[in-house]
């Protein structure tokens, strides 16, 4: 298991998620990612994509104009 | 062993858009045992979220990605694709042309039909057809009859590609044909008449879903298409980027002059959205009082600039005082306060909008 991170700020919605999907993609099972946007819009997208691929959201975190979502990837 | 356990799992790939139709599609499709996962494409002309994100009065609505929902609610999984640079090829040399305004519907399902053939992913994972949404006579440019024959040949997909909602006015296709789906459970619809589409989302106990008026992007926009016509004209070259793209989603345009333009904000959120250009374009800000960012597109000069302060100044709190403070920043000088008029409204000519 290790942890990695991405930077996705600056990048509208659905750049956020595909980034998201295509960093998963490399990734192993177990691993976490901490993925670091601006779009609020990934509030709803990232968790919603998590969902239909059975990754799981594990901590969501608003800091000033950051949102910060940490993935734990399943496989 | 069971007989069924020699029975092939087919599985196809549905192109999701986020509207009814190809949710329908899909839908249609697993009711008769496929595996279906959905592709959908990003090519930066999509209406999908941004503006949401960016506008601060949109901030309250849900902001969700419709195709994402759509799969959601469908149980299927949804791959994003980002084509944002081959699809440029397709909005700027569209072989079949545009529709009403900017849009190349035809070659655009050509190349979103083709990359899910031409995509590997597919043969890895070993899907055996494409489904779309499409329906006969939908669009009067895209979706007729005569041009159903040609998305099938030009993306390479034959006799893989079918069409749910309208397959039983087309030729079988490789899926009907070898029985994978029962040509007798799919439809024929044709026409820009809903109705059929609303009571079959109903007999699936499909209650919510998104029609969106235009289509699935800006291309369809008439102003949007002016603004990107204007775009190319004023560069005497037809390209973009990305950033151009999205920055003709936000503001309000105003070209006072042909060789430079002004994106002003609207609202606090395009505002905060226009501050994250600031290293690449020239940034005029109102210092004195409220008022909007504003960025300049193009090669203005200093008298440009101090002109351009005060049309900016015309859109703030201060618009009728006598002088107001603006700061004007290029990428590469120190930060300029200047003091300047507010241009009078009936000095600000229709023909600047764009
Ligand atoms: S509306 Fe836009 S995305 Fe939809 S088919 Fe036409 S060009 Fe393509």
């Amino acid at each position: 298991m290790s942890e990695h991170e991405l930077n996705a700020r600056r990048l509208l919605c659905p750049m956020p998620v595909i980034r998201t999907q295509d960093r998963i993609a490399e990734l192993a099972d177990g691993d976490l990612l901490k993925v670091t946007c601006t779009d609020p819009g990934v509030l709803h997208d990232i968790p919603a994509w998590c969902r239909i691929h059975g990754h799981e959201v594990v901590d969501t975190q608003t800091i000033d104009r950051e949102m910060i979502l940490t993935i734990r990837v399943h496989k | 062993m069971g007989k069924d356990s020699n029975i092939k799992q087919r599985k196809a790939v549905s192109l999701i858009s986020g509207g009814l139709d190809s949710m329908l599609a899909t839908k249609v499709v697993m009711e008769q045992g496929i595996h279906v996962e959905g592709i959908n494409f990003f090519t930066g002309f999509c209406v999908e979220g941004h503006t949401h994100a960016i506008r601060a009065k949109d901030r309250k609505k849900e902001k969700r990605n419709n195709a994402l929902w759509v799969a959601e609610q469908l149980g299927i999984k949804l791959h994003i694709i980002d084509v944002i640079e081959e699809y440029k090829d397709v909005v700027l040399n569209p072989k079949h042309g545009y529709g009403q305004n900017m849009n190349p519907c035809l070659d655009c399902k050509i190349f979103m039909v083709n990359k899910a053939v031409a995509w590997g992913w597919m043969e890895e994972n070993d899907f055996d057809f494409i489904i779309t949404g499409e329906v006969i006579g939908q669009r009067p440019k895209s979706q007729r009859k005569a041009t159903m024959p040609i998305i099938a040949r030009e993306s390479g997909a034959e006799d893989r590609l079918l069409r749910p909602l309208c397959a039983k006015n087309l030729p079988e296709t490789l899926p009907e044909r070898e029985g994978w789906v029962n040509r007798e459970q799919l439809y024929g619809f044709h026409g820009r008449n809903r109705k059929p589409q609303i009571a079959l989302a109903e007999s699936l106990g499909i209650e919510e879903y998104s029609q969106p008026a235009g289509g699935c992007c800006f291309l369809t926009d008439k102003s949007y298409s002016e603004k990107l016509s204007d775009l190319w004209q004023s560069r005497g070259d037809r390209d973009y980027e990305l950033d151009d793209i999205m920055l003709l989603k936000v503001g309000r345009h105003l070209r006072p002059k042909p060789h430079y333009k002004l994106i002003i904000s609207r609202e606090e959120g395009e505002n905060h959205y226009l501050n994250g250009y600031q290293h690449e374009f020239t940034m005029i800000r109102t210092v004195s009082t409220g008022g909007p960012n504003a960025l300049v597109d193009g090669n203005a000069s200093e008298e440009d600039l101090m002109f351009a302060a005060r049309v900016v100044a015309r859109y703030g709190q201060g618009r009728n005082t006598d002088r107001v403070v603006m700061s004007i920043k290029q990428p590469d000088a120190d930060l300029q306060e200047v003091s300047v008029k507010p241009l009078p409204p009936s000095e600000i000519p229709e023909s600047w909008h764009v």
